[in-house]
């Protein structure tokens, strides 16, 4: 069998999963994700569990990772080996909080809402795709 | 389950995913990066994948408890385009979001990735307390 068709199955089972995972941790939620960022009025803790869990499970697979010469179906993984902490990295980081905090949406729990067919979403994902695009072909190409 | 039990488990499941795409694929399940390459164009195969897996998702959680996920919008109209183009704009300047930076690059212990969490969250914390104290 081809090697890409194990590598589709691959990552449609990790979506399915990250969408799972996001839909019980109930970051699927705006409300849920503003009440954790809200440390100055009610604050809701539930993200910290949800971002620990991933991290603990995650850092075992890099582990795991370290002692693997390549991935399973691939040669060699494709790690980012950018080390600069530029003002690139912060300016994009903080507007991307920014936006954050003021929709609740972060691109995960954005895409995989769609399913539930919620207009302000579908906006949220339209928007979000022009302000990559923006970045992408506009604003990094610029001479 | 206590919601924090279920918090617990539902990261966890996310950090399984990363671990499946990384071990298998050799690739970092950052969503930001999968979008951001599937609208150009970029890997396409497996990029789209990923992004359906995310959308079966779920629909996954629907089958198994019989009900849809909680989704509340408060943010109004005009500042859901706000988010969302600062979202897409800033994740790509910043490579990486959530899940990249904030799952597998603190997995990672990334000097870069940890920058980018404090600051994000730093950021999303100063928007949602502007966003409570003008009432918008």
């Amino acid at each position: 069998m081809n090697r890409s068709i194990y590598q589709f199955a691959a990552a449609l089972l990790s979506g399915i999963v990250f969408g799972f995972g996001l839909s019980l941790s109930g970051m699927l939620n705006p409300v849920r994700v503003q009440g954790f960022l809200d440390v100055f009025g009610y604050w809701d803790p539930s993200l910290a569990f949800v971002l620990g869990g991933a991290v603990i499970v995650a850092f075992f697979s890099v582990q795991v990772m370290k002692r693997m010469r390549h991935p399973a179906f691939d040669d060699s993984f494709h790690i980012p080996t950018n080390r600069k902490i530029d003002s690139l990295l912060v300016i994009g980081s903080a507007l991307f909080g920014l936006g954050w905090g003021i929709g609740g949406f972060c691109p995960g729990p954005a895409v995989a809402s769609l399913s539930l067919g919620i207009p302000q979403t579908v906006l949220f994902v339209v928007a979000m795709l022009v302000g990559m695009t923006l970045y992408d072909r506009v604003w990094s190409r610029r001479t | 389950m206590s919601t924090y039990l279920q918090s617990l488990a539902g990261g966890m499941l996310i950090g399984a995913s990363a671990a499946i795409l990384l071990l298998l694929n050799g690739r970092i399940a950052g969503v930001s990066g999968i979008v951001g390459r599937l609208a150009q164009g970029i890997g396409l195969t497996t990029n789209l994948a990923f992004v359906l897996g995310l959308l079966l998702g779920p629909l996954a959680y629907l089958l198994a408890f019989g009900g849809w996920p909680t989704v509340e919008v408060t943010a109004t109209w005009p500042l859901i385009i706000v988010a969302g183009l600062l979202v897409g704009f800033g994740s790509r300047m910043g490579s990486g979001c959530t899940s990249g930076h904030g799952v597998l690059g603190l997995a990672r212990l990334s000097p870069r990735s940890i920058v980018a969490v404090a600051t994000f969250l730093s950021a999303g914390v100063l928007a949602v307390t502007i966003v409570r104290d003008f009432g918008l």
